[in-house]
């Protein structure tokens, strides 16, 4: 294991994918390329096709929207418990009280923007295969 | 020794031995890249959800909880609304952008060499801050079993998992998380369910006894499900609902930056597997974060207070999801969650050390010191090494220094705020900003930086104690992180535009949306 990770890391440098000791994987897979690698492909054609913008600002959008939206959900909870506590108190089942029910509500909340975002992103997924493949 | 001692050396012996089978079937040259290609979404949401759950998750914030009450439950909710942020806004992008370091992020459109520098420099230093908290963890574990104190059973145990961590690669693997965070999941749900048990399977009857919680007769009762026990206006003074606002900042934005949970998205083929991996994790992460409800706030309704104080009349507040073990399973139970936190403790500090030693060997020592140009073969392994041993033993000085009643949660709580104003600005100016230049990565990672430390050693719990802190917060964030965006904003526009940065945009961007270029690579 120690050869095979001092050997790994020797061949670091020159800009070239490598394989470092990483993080909880002991040696890493080169999965993908670093970015510093020629490539012939023409970034700048693609990124100017009117489909990638489009797909850009529909993303840009949902994510601003629903970055907004958690956070301003999510920081009702400190506030609303750190200032008005006495509203917070109320007991809405049994002794369960307005600020736990809001605190259980934030899992779900978490829990149903994700399901959100995956849903709409593999539809980008989709669009973003067809703008390189050129279609 | 004791009959608990010998039983958690043997939990501890065969959660080793299962990782280390596990490990060993996992590295054959072509099984590995097999593997390498097949981590799936679950299995990398499990080994997220693993390198997530540390000693702070387990062992500091049901003793938060059990102490604190309600206000102790938002570290719970924190941890887990923090990977919307992940989802959203940094997942994807990085694994597209086939980095390896988020230092290899920032530099490729920057000037690598300052750039470098810096990241590496606030990712030890977070990766330092969540180390202490997991040594604070790992001390009072094996101080309750074998009966040492706190500073010999810190440094023992401590350099123990570093020369294990160092020595043994193996360790650090995908698996060791994923059978720890099912461990941890399982010791977990065995505790909740003895909890309910004790007050006769009624979620009525329970939140009736944590509403007149009395720690088993020995204490007032008090209703804990009421907020404002640590960070009310009565108990905290008229600043504690501003440190809970700043707290929850801290943390609803601190994982994005988490250098040894960034990690983790290079491990998987693409976006997309990326993508469904932060899903399981939310689903584990969230199941495992509502159950501290019940091996939280039942604590306080089952343990004696004189069970949860330390000698010197402190709370024990590390200490209480063990012993709540030991009083409703006995020995046996007792020795499983605490080989479980152990485990956990050792997962975790695989995890930040070689993320820490990585980036430093990497990005300082090879890219900043030597210009990226061939060295000694071996030496960057070396220095990996020496900086896992500073790192590791810097942590080990601090624990020692605070204690073993300071909070590992409240320490973690500390790491997020540091990584939410340094790693989080640049991070997200770098992938979504075109204007952004050296000179703004430049100020946001030393502004964000520098002032969460110093506002954290001008704190209450700071080098002049409470009555001579000259920051009123306990947590930096609210100040901290937005002072880091303008930094990095404010350095972009004061300086002129990089014409060579903003032409490399394009790339990065279609790179990011598209999984362009990545995808090839992971053609075989």
């Amino acid at each position: 294991m120690r050869r095979e990770a001092a050997a790994a890391v020797s061949k670091v440098n020159a800009g070239r994918p490598v394989n470092l000791p990483l993080p909880n994987r002991g040696r890493v897979p080169n999965l993908a390329p670093l970015m510093t690698e020629k490539s012939n492909v023409n970034w700048a054609e693609i990124e100017a096709k009117p489909a990638f913008r489009s797909l850009l600002g529909r993303k840009a959008k949902f994510i601003v929207t629903a970055t907004i939206f958690f956070l301003a959900y999510y920081l009702a909870l400190p506030i609303l418990v750190g200032y008005w506590p006495d509203l917070m108190k109320k007991q809405v089942w049994g002794k369960v009280n307005i600020a736990y029910v809001f605190a259980l509500s934030q899992f779900f909340m978490a829990w149903i923007v994700a399901f959100i975002y995956v849903r709409v992103a593999a539809k980008w997924d989709k669009e973003a295969a067809a703008i390189i493949h050129g279609h | 020794m004791s009959v608990p001692l010998i039983m958690f050396l043997a939990f501890v012996a065969l959660t080793l031995l299962i990782t280390f089978w596990a490990a060993k079937k996992n590295t054959g040259a072509s099984a590995y890249f097999a593997a390498g290609r097949s981590i799936t979404g679950w299995q990398n949401g499990l080994a997220v959800a693993g390198d997530y759950m540390s000693a702070a998750s387990f062992l500091g914030i049901s003793g938060m909880i059990c102490f604190s009450g309600y206000d102790g439950f938002m570290y719970s909710v924190g941890f887990l609304v923090a990977y919307i942020t992940v989802l959203l806004v940094v997942a994807e992008p990085l694994r597209n952008a086939g980095k390896y370091t988020m230092a290899d992020l920032l530099a490729y459109r920057l000037k690598p060499r300052p750039v470098r520098a810096l990241a590496s420099l606030s990712t030890l230093t977070v990766s330092t801050f969540y180390m202490i908290a997991q040594m604070v963890g790992a001390g009072v574990i094996i101080k309750r079993l074998i009966g040492l104190d706190f500073a010999p059973a810190v440094i023992g145990v401590g350099l123990l998992m570093l020369v294990y961590v160092v020595f043994g690669g193996m360790l650090a693997t995908t698996w060791v998380q994923i059978i720890k965070a099912l461990l941890l999941m399982a010791g977990a749900m065995l505790l909740s369910y003895l909890v309910l048990k004790f007050h006769h399977y009624s979620f009525t009857a329970f939140f009736e006894a944590v509403s007149k919680a009395d720690y088993a007769g020995t204490a007032e009762p008090k209703n804990l499900l009421e907020p404002g026990l640590k960070y009310g206006v009565a108990v905290a003074g008229p600043w504690g609902p501003l440190d809970l606002v700043s707290l929850g900042l801290g943390l609803v934005l601190g994982t994005a930056g988490l250098p040894h949970i960034l990690v983790r998205f290079y491990t998987v083929p693409d976006a997309k597997t990326a993508r469904s991996s932060v899903v399981w994790a939310m689903a584990i992460i969230g199941l495992f974060y509502i159950m501290t409800t019940f091996f939280g706030f039942g604590a306080a309704t089952i343990l004696k207070k004189a069970l949860i104080t330390t000698v010197d009349g402190k709370p024990d507040t590390n200490m209480v999801a063990p012993i709540l073990a030991q009083v409703l399973g006995g020995e046996l139970f007792f020795a499983f969650i605490s080989a479980v936190a152990f485990a956990t403790i050792l997962a975790v500090v695989a995890g930040l050390t070689m993320s820490a030693s990585a980036s430093f060997a990497h990005d300082f020592y090879s890219n900043v010191l030597h210009h990226g140009k061939e060295n000694r073969p071996g030496q960057e392994v070396k220095v990996a090494r020496i900086t896992a041993f500073c790192v590791g033993a810097v942590s080990i000085g601090i624990a020692i220094y605070l204690g073993p009643s300071v909070n590992a949660a409240f320490l973690v709580g500390l790491a997020f705020a540091v990584a939410a104003s340094a790693n989080l600005p640049v991070i997200v100016l770098s992938v979504f900003w075109k204007r952004f230049n050296t000179t703004g990565a430049v100020c946001g990672l030393s502004v964000g930086l520098v002032s969460s430390i110093v506002l954290i050693l001008l704190s209450p719990n700071g080098m002049f104690g409470k009555a001579g802190a000259l920051f009123p917060l306990e947590n930096p964030g609210i100040v901290s992180i937005p002072l880091g965006f303008l930094a990095a904003w404010l350095g972009t526009l004061l300086t002129a535009r990089d014409l060579e940065a903003e032409a490399k945009f394009a790339e990065l961007r279609v790179r990011a949306h598209t999984g362009l270029g990545s995808e090839k690579a992971t053609a075989h």
